[in-house]
C-alpha cells in the first residue's frame, strides 16, 4: 500500500444516471433552419408507412449531454491517464496531429462517389500509405479494404481459397499454433476451412517436426503469429516456410505484433506469402474503446491477382483511378474503399516517424519489455525463457498457491493506477499474465509498474485477501458477469 | 523522435540494467541473414507543421467546396460540434475495448444507451455494440439466418445496395451459400411474384432494403409474409437511418442490419462507418459481436459488462458465430451522441426536412425529365432518367461545382440514363434549382437537336 500513492490517488468522480433518466419532454439540443422548401404532408406522401412516434428516444438540452458524457468519460481508463500493458492489444500512444488531419475538410467530407478526377486527394493518400506498408512488410501488392484485424484474415483466408482454387482445388485445413489468437480458427471457420491445432515446443515457438509431420497436401496454409503471443520471434521462420511450400501451402502472417518488427526485419523477407496489418496497433490510429480498426492485407506477387476489387491504380492520363474488372478477385469485403479516416491517421503517424523513427520506436518497444521482464523475474513465474521481443508472459504459478489468480493480480493493478496487462491469453500458459509496455512508456513509468506488481507479489503472501478483493478504488467493485449472461438486461426499459 | 518519451542517457541506464551492450543484443534472436540493415525506403521524418500541410493539399485536390446531390448509402448530414468535442476526449478516444469492467464504466454505460436507442428506432428487442459497417452487418445478418434456420440458400433483393450485394457474394459464396436475386417492379419496391417464385423450403432468409437503393419505401409487410409463410427470417437492411425518423420500421423483420453513418458520422471517403444488428430477443445467441449487459457489483450497484461472450471468437474460436473482435466502437459513440441530440421529436423534423427537400427536387426535375418509381413513397432519394447521358451531364455540373446524382449505368444497365439523387436537410432550395436547371437545359438541347435532324430529315 506504501506505493499506491505515487501513481494514483481517489479523486471524486460525478455519478451519473442514464441518459433515459434525465428525460423530460420540451427538452432539445437541437434546432433545424427555417425550411426554403414547402412544407409536405407527411401521411399523404408515406400514408401506411408513416412513423408517427419514437418511443423512448432521449429529450435532454445541450448542457445535459455535455455533462453527461464527459462525467462517464471519466469512469474511463485510457493511455493518456497512463501505461496500459495489454499484450497483443498494443496500447501506444495516438498522436492527436492524426486527429486534426483526419477533420480537414476535404478529406472529412468527401463522398466515396464523388467523381475520381475530384478525388485525387484522397486517392494519393490511399496511394502513398499502400506504398508504405508494402515496403516495411516487404511485399508485392496490398489492400486496404478490410475494416480491422479479424477482417483482414478473412480477406487473406480467401485469398488462400481463391490461390489454391486457381490450381485445381481450394484444399481443406488450416493449421494453427495452440498459441494464436481466437480470430485465427473463427476466421478459418468464417471461410470454411477445418481448423487444425498445431503444438508449440518447450521454447514456445512452432514445433518443427509437429508441422512437418502435419503438413501435407491437403493444408491450405499456416496462420502463423511472428513474434508469436508468447512474445518470441519464431526463429526457425525459414525452415517454416520451406515446410510449408514444399507442399504448396502458404505461409500467412497475422500482422498483430508487427510492432516488433517494424524497421528492423521485413517478413516479405523471411517467406511469408501473405500477412496483415492492424492500424490500430503498429501504426497508432485510436483504439476508441473498441474500434474502429483497418486491417490491410499484404501479398506476395503471386496472391496479387485475388486481391479484393476495386484495386487503385495509375491510369493512362497519370491520374489515379480504381480498377473494377479484376476477374480472379475474391470479390468485395466491404463497401467502399475500406476505414479511410483510419488511413489518413496511419499515414501522418508514418510520416512523423520516418524511417529513423520507425525503428526506434521497434527498439524501444522491444527495450521497455525486456526492462520489465528483467524487472518481475523471481517475483513471478516466467514459463518461458526464451528470449522475448515487445511483450512477455509471466503466469500466477507462484501466487495461486495463495489462492491469487492471474485475474486478481490484474484487478489489484488498477489501484496502483494501471490498467491490467492482458489475463489468461495465451491459452498455452496456464494463468498467464501478459505484458506489453509498448515505446510510449518513460523509464519513470516502467519503473512504477515493476513497483507495484512486486508490491502485489508480496500483498499475495502477507494479505491475500487484499488482492482477491482487488479493486478497491473504483466506482464499482467487481461485477457480476455470470448475473449478466444468464438473465442478459441488453437495453433499457422505463419503469411501468 | 517526438513520440518517444526517452533521452540517449535513459537508453543506456536500462540496456547497462539489463547487463546488455547494445539495443542489437534484444534482435538477436532474429536470425541475421533476415534483418534489415538499411533505412526503409519511406518519406522521411516530417515536422508536425509539414504534416499538416501535406494533408491540407490531399485536401484541395479532393471536392472541397462542391454542393453534393450523392447519397447511395453515404448520407451528407449536418454533425453537430459536440459530438466531435465529446468524442475527442482521451477517455474516450485512448480506451481500448472495455474487458476490465470497473475502469470502463463509461464506455459501457454509453454502448448501453446505443444498444437502447437502437432498439428503439428500430422496434427490435436487441441490437449488438456495432460492426464494420452495413455491407458486412448485412453479410454477418444472412449468415445468423443460416444459423437460425439451418438452412443455406439466401434470396437478395436487386434493389439492395449494389456493394452491399457483392459483400454478401464474397461471404456467401466460400461457404457454398446458393444466392438467387429478387428483382423489382415497376414501382421500384422488391417484385412479389418473383419473390413467391424463387422463394422454397430451402430457403433461410430474404435480405431486402428499406428505403431500398433508389430511395423507394418498401412494401416489408407483403415481403415477410411471403417469407415467413416459406418458414425463412426476413432480413432488411437500412443504410439511410434518418428515414428512421419518420418512416415506420420494418417491425416485421426478423434481423435488421443497419448502416449508421447518418448519425454524426462524416462521410469521409466511405469510412470508418458504423454498422449494428438488431434482432429479437430469442435469436441473441446467434447474433454476432459484443454485447453490454447491465448488472451488479458485489454492493448491488448498478454497471455493466461485456455479456454473453461465449458466442465469440476469443472464447468459442472455430465455434463462434463470428470473427469480429474490433468493432466501431467510437463512431457507435458518435452515432449515440447524436441520436441523443436530436433525440425523440428532433429526429423526426429532421426527417420531414430531408422527406420535404427531396419532394421538392424530385417534383422539380419531374418537369423535365422522368423520375422513375413514382407508385410508392420515397424518402430523401430519387431516380431520375435523363435524354442524354447520366455521366456527360454530371461532368457538366462539375464545371458549376455542382456533384450530380450517382449514374446508375454501372449497376442497372437496364433503366438507361438513369441516376440517383439525395436530397437531405443540407441540401438548399437554391442549389437544387441550380441542379435541377442545368440538367434542364440538357433535355432542352438534346429535344431541339432532335427537332433539327428530323426537320433535315424531313
Amino acid at each position: 500500500m506504501k506505493h499506491m500513492t505515487r501513481k494514483a490517488t481517489r479523486h471524486v468522480n460525478q455519478n451519473e444516471g442514464l441518459i433515459f433518466e434525465k428525460s423530460s419532454a420540451g427538452k432539445a439540443a437541437w434546432k433545424l433552419p427555417p425550411l426554403d422548401v414547402p412544407e409536405v404532408d407527411s401521411t399523404s406522401l408515406l400514408g401506411g408507412v408513416e412513423r408517427r412516434d419514437l418511443g423512448n428516444m432521449p429529450e435532454v438540452s445541450e448542457i445535459e449531454i455535455i455533462r453527461h458524457f464527459t462525467r462517464l468519460s471519466t469512469w474511463n481508463y485510457a493511455i493518456d491517464l497512463g501505461m496500459y500493458p495489454l499484450g497483443s492489444c498494443t496500447m501506444k500512444y495516438n498522436p492527436r496531429v492524426n486527429e486534426a488531419v483526419v477533420r480537414v475538410e476535404g478529406i472529412a467530407n468527401g463522398h466515396p462517389y464523388q467523381p475520381e478526377k475530384i478525388s485525387q486527394g484522397a486517392l494519393q493518400i490511399i496511394k502513398t500509405l499502400s506504398q508504405c506498408l508494402i515496403e516495411i512488410t516487404g511485399m508485392d501488392a496490398i489492400t486496404l479494404q478490410p475494416a480491422a484485424g479479424a477482417h483482414g484474415e478473412m480477406t487473406g483466408l480467401l485469398m488462400v481459397r481463391a490461390y489454391h482454387h486457381s490450381k485445381g482445388r481450394p484444399r481443406k485445413k488450416v493449421l494453427i499454433p495452440d498459441s494464436a489468437h481466437g480470430t485465427n480458427p473463427a476466421t478459418a471457420a468464417m471461410v470454411d476451412y477445418a481448423v487444425e491445432n498445431l503444438k508449440s515446443d518447450s521454447r514456445g515457438m512452432v514445433d518443427i517436426s509437429a508441422l512437418a509431420a502435419q503438413m501435407n497436401e491437403d493444408v491450405a496454409a499456416l496462420m502463423l503469429t511472428n513474434p508469436n503471443t508468447l512474445g518470441v520471434f519464431e526463429q526457425d521462420i525459414h525452415k517454416i516456410a520451406d515446410i510449408l511450400h514444399a507442399k504448396g501451402g502458404l505461409l500467412y502472417m497475422d500482422g498483430a505484433n508487427m510492432n516488433a518488427l517494424v524497421g528492423k526485419v521485413r517478413p516479405g523477407d523471411f517467406g511469408v506469402d501473405l500477412m496483415h496489418l492492424n492500424l490500430h496497433k503498429t501504426f497508432s490510429t485510436p483504439h476508441g474503446g473498441g474500434g474502429p480498426g483497418s486491417g490491410p492485407v499484404a501479398v506476395k506477387k503471386v496472391l496479387a491477382p485475388f486481391l479484393p476489387k476495386p484495386v487503385l491504380v495509375n491510369k493512362a492520363d497519370g491520374t489515379l483511378g480504381f480498377e473494377y474488372n479484376r476477374p480472379q478477385s475474391v470479390g468485395r469485403v466491404r463497401a467502399f474503399y475500406g476505414n479511410f479516416g483510419m488511413f489518413v491517421r496511419a499515414l501522418a503517424y508514418i510520416q512523423a516517424n520516418g524511417p529513423d523513427g520507425l525503428r526506434q520506436t521497434t527498439e524501444d518497444a522491444v527495450l521497455n519489455a525486456n526492462y520489465i521482464r528483467k524487472g518481475l523475474e523471481g517475483a513471478y513465474e516466467l514459463p518461458y525463457s526464451t528470449p522475448t521481443m515487445h511483450e512477455v508472459v509471466f503466469s500466477d504459478k507462484l501466487q495461486a498457491k495463495k489462492g491469487v489468480r492471474t485475474m486478481d493480480i490484474a484487478k489489484r493493478l488498477i489501484d496502483y493506477g494501471f490498467h491490467p496487462y492482458t489475463t489468461a491469453f495465451p491459452l498455452i500458459v496456464p494463468g498467464a499474465m501478459m505484458i506489453e509496455p509498448t515505446e510510449s512508456e518513460s523509464i519513470e513509468e516502467l519503473d512504477l509498474f515493476v513497483e507495484a506488481m512486486k508490491s502485489i507479489a508480496e500483498e499475495v503472501e502477507e494479505n491475500a485477501q487484499t488482492v482477491l478483493d482487488a479493486p478497491h478504488s473504483t466506482r464499482v467493485s467487481r461485477l457480476d458477469e455470470t448475473a449478466a449472461a444468464r438473465k442478459p438486461v441488453l437495453r433499457w426499459k422505463p419503469v411501468t | 523522435m517526438r513520440y518517444l518519451p526517452k533521452s540517449p542517457a535513459d537508453r543506456e541506464a536500462m540496456l547497462k540494467a539489463m547487463g546488455l551492450r547494445s539495443v542489437d543484443d534484444l534482435f538477436a534472436p532474429i536470425p541475421a541473414e533476415y534483418r534489415l540493415n538499411r533505412d526503409l525506403k519511406i518519406p522521411r521524418q516530417m515536422a508536425e507543421s509539414e504534416i499538416v500541410d501535406y494533408f491540407r493539399q490531399r485536401s484541395r485536390e479532393n471536392a472541397e467546396g462542391y454542393v453534393s446531390f450523392l447519397g447511395a448509402g453515404a448520407y451528407s448530414h449536418y454533425r453537430p460540434v459536440i459530438i466531435d468535442s465529446l468524442i475527442s476526449r482521451g477517455e474516450f478516444l485512448t480506451a481500448y475495448t472495455p474487458y476490465q469492467a470497473e475502469i470502463s464504466q463509461g464506455t459501457l454505460q454509453s454502448i448501453f444507451e446505443f444498444q437502447t436507442m437502437i432498439c428503439e428506432l428500430t422496434g427490435m428487442e436487441v441490437a449488438n455494440a456495432s460492426m464494420y459497417d452495413g455491407s458486412t452487418a448485412a453479410a454477418e445478418a444472412v449468415m445468423m439466418a443460416v444459423r437460425l434456420t439451418g438452412r443455406r440458400s439466401v434470396i437478395v433483393a436487386r434493389s439492395l445496395h449494389p456493394e452491399y450485394r457483392e459483400v454478401l457474394a464474397t461471404y456467401a459464396t466460400h461457404q457454398g451459400m446458393p444466392l438467387s436475386t429478387a428483382g423489382f417492379g415497376e414501382n421500384g419496391r422488391v417484385n412479389l411474384a418473383d419473390l413467391e417464385k424463387s422463394i422454397s423450403a430451402e430457403t433461410a432468409c430474404v435480405l431486402i432494403q428499406s428505403p431500398n437503393f433508389f430511395g423507394t419505401i418498401e412494401d416489408v409487410a407483403a415481403v415477410a409474409d411471403i417469407v415467413h409463410r416459406n418458414g425463412a427470417l426476413l432480413v432488411v437492411s437500412i443504410a439511410e437511418a434518418v428515414s428512421l425518423g419518420i418512416v415506420e420500421p420494418p417491425r416485421e423483420a426478423d434481423i435488421i442490419a443497419m448502416e449508421a453513418q447518418s448519425f454524426g458520422v462524416p462521410l469521409g471517403f466511405g469510412g470508418p462507418y458504423c454498422g449494428v444488428i438488431a434482432t429479437r430477443e430469442k435469436f441473441v445467441r446467434q447474433m454476432p459481436g459484443r454485447l453490454v449487459g447491465q448488472t451488479v457489483d458485489k454492493h448491488g450497484k448498478r454497471g455493466f459488462v461485456l455479456t454473453l461472450a461465449t458466442r465469440e471468437q476469443h472464447i468459442r474460436r472455430e465455434k463462434a458465430t463470428s470473427n469480429i473482435c474490433t468493432n466501431q466502437a467510437l463512431v457507435a459513440l458518435m452515432v449515440n451522441i447524436f441520436m441523443t441530440v436530436y433525440g425523440k421529436v428532433g429526429l423526426r423534423e429532421l426527417a420531414k426536412q430531408n422527406l420535404a427537400k427531396a419532394a421538392y427536387a424530385a417534383a422539380q426535375f419531374g418537369k423535365q425529365s422522368t423520375v422513375l418509381f413514382g407508385g410508392a413513397p420515397r424518402f430523401n432519394e430519387f431516380v431520375v432518367r435523363t435524354s442524354e447521358d447520366s455521366y456527360a451531364i454530371n461532368n457538366r455540373l462539375l464545371g458549376h461545382k455542382v456533384i450530380g446524382g450517382l449514374p446508375l449505368k454501372k449497376f442497372y444497365p437496364e433503366l438507361g440514363n438513369a441516376a440517383l439523387w439525395c436530397c437531405t436537410e443540407l441540401s438548399t432550395r437554391s442549389s437544387i434549382d441550380t441542379a435541377v436547371g442545368l440538367v434542364a437545359e440538357s433535355e432542352r438541347s438534346v429535344r431541339s437537336a432532335k427537332q433539327e435532324a428530323e426537320e433535315v430529315a424531313r
